[in-house]
């Protein structure tokens, strides 16, 4: 796939309570946002692993995103917090290993809030368009874009 | 517990660098508790370096496993199918488990994956804090079960030195001083006439001045 044509894949992991609900909601509003997004739906974005996280890189994801509920409303009261901070540690380890931080982020929004979701989805398809493929799925098509 | 600190992955990265499959192994101990050493970390840092190395262009492979301890030689010696595989070892143990696994396992080269710290505990949540300085003769009765020797940073039995300052050690404002926390529990307790008892200088060599120690049961040895 060339650079000009490219369609990043991007998995984002949603909290049940309220990106996942979000989501649902941009459906029901008709709302057109990149297709690129895979959701994953998460009992809590609390819950959200590390592993699942660098694994999604591993199995060529270029993008990854977590979405957490608004800070303070978080249905398990503190998983949005602890999620924030478990993206950010693995943020480091992306750094530290060579691939880029910005591959992965983390969102709060509430259920209620599909036009957000929406942006969220075009906002970071359009920030790993900008990236490019990710280098690990370069590195596994024998160097070729 | 053992609290035990990761490296950097570069570090480690480094340190395998001539490797192409390896065995990253955990301990189901100390360094699960301290979470640096457990399943899940285990697993993190393969992972990641297995991403680094994919991104340098030398793929790795790797083994994980979590050994309910690293320390017993029953543990390491079951995991000789698994070893026999890689051809070095990660271990996310402390230098107990490093050293247990080399002995064992003479012809594989093993690599420390964590800095061993202290033995401690946690205070809050992600803090661990050193609390036993492995004297090798406890003297918790005598100063209220505060520990003189790895919480007073001169290690002094008759304290408080002129460094105590509000409470606080010279050393740095955040560390309170062990003396004053001494102190203000036999003051608590009623138990000020300890502090009047002067105390010898202590015989270090039941300590690490000693040389390396040994302790023997002969009621639980087997044959």
């Amino acid at each position: 796939m060339s650079e000009n044509n490219f369609e990043p894949k991007i998995v984002a992991f949603c909290c049940h309570y309220c990106a996942y609900s979000a989501a649902d909601l941009a459906g029901s509003m008709r709302l057109q946002y990149a297709p690129n997004i895979r959701v994953i739906e998460m009992p809590c974005s609390g819950n959200t692993d590390a592993r699942v996280l660098l694994s999604a890189f591993e199995e060529g994801a270029d993008g990854v995103y977590v979405a957490g509920c608004l800070e303070g409303d978080c249905h398990f009261l503190k998983g949005n917090f602890r999620a924030k901070k478990r993206v950010a540690h693995v943020k480091e380890i992306l750094a530290e290993i060579g691939l880029e931080p910005e591959r992965l982020e983390f969102y709060n929004l509430s259920a209620a809030m599909g036009t957000r979701f929406a942006e969220i989805a075009n906002e970071m398809t359009e920030r790993i368009k900008k990236l490019g493929p990710s280098p690990l799925n370069k590195a596994k098509e024998g160097g070729q874009a | 517990m053992i609290v035990a600190e990761n490296k950097p992955l570069a570090e480690i990265a480094e340190l395998i660098k001539d490797y192409n499959k390896v065995l990253f192994l955990g301990c189901g101990g100390c360094v699960t508790v301290c979470l640096s050493g457990g399943e899940k970390e285990t697993e993190i840092m393969a992972t990641a370096l297995r991403l680094k190395r994919k991104l340098e262009g030398q793929p790795l492979e790797t083994l994980t496993y979590t050994l309910t301890r690293q320390c017993d030689p029953e543990y390491v010696a079951s995991i000789e199918n698994l070893v026999g595989q890689a051809e070095a070892i990660v271990s996310l143990a402390c230098g107990v488990g490093v050293q247990y696994l080399a002995e064992h396992y003479p012809d594989k080269w093993v690599i420390p994956a964590a800095n061993t710290k202290h033995i401690g505990g946690s205070i809050v949540h992600g803090v661990w804090e050193e609390r036993c300085g492995l004297c090798g003769e406890c003297v918790l009765h005598k100063t209220g079960g505060i520990c003189p020797i790895i919480r007073c940073s001169k290690s002094i039995l008759n304290g408080p030195c002129g460094g105590s300052q509000d409470g606080h050690c010279e050393i740095d404002k955040e560390t309170p001083c062990a003396w004053q926390l001494i102190y203000d529990r036999l003051k608590t307790l009623n138990r000020l006439d300890l502090l009047t008892e002067l105390q010898p200088p202590k015989d270090w060599s039941k300590a690490r001045d000693g040389g390396p120690r040994k302790v023997v049961r002969e009621d639980v040895m087997i044959g």
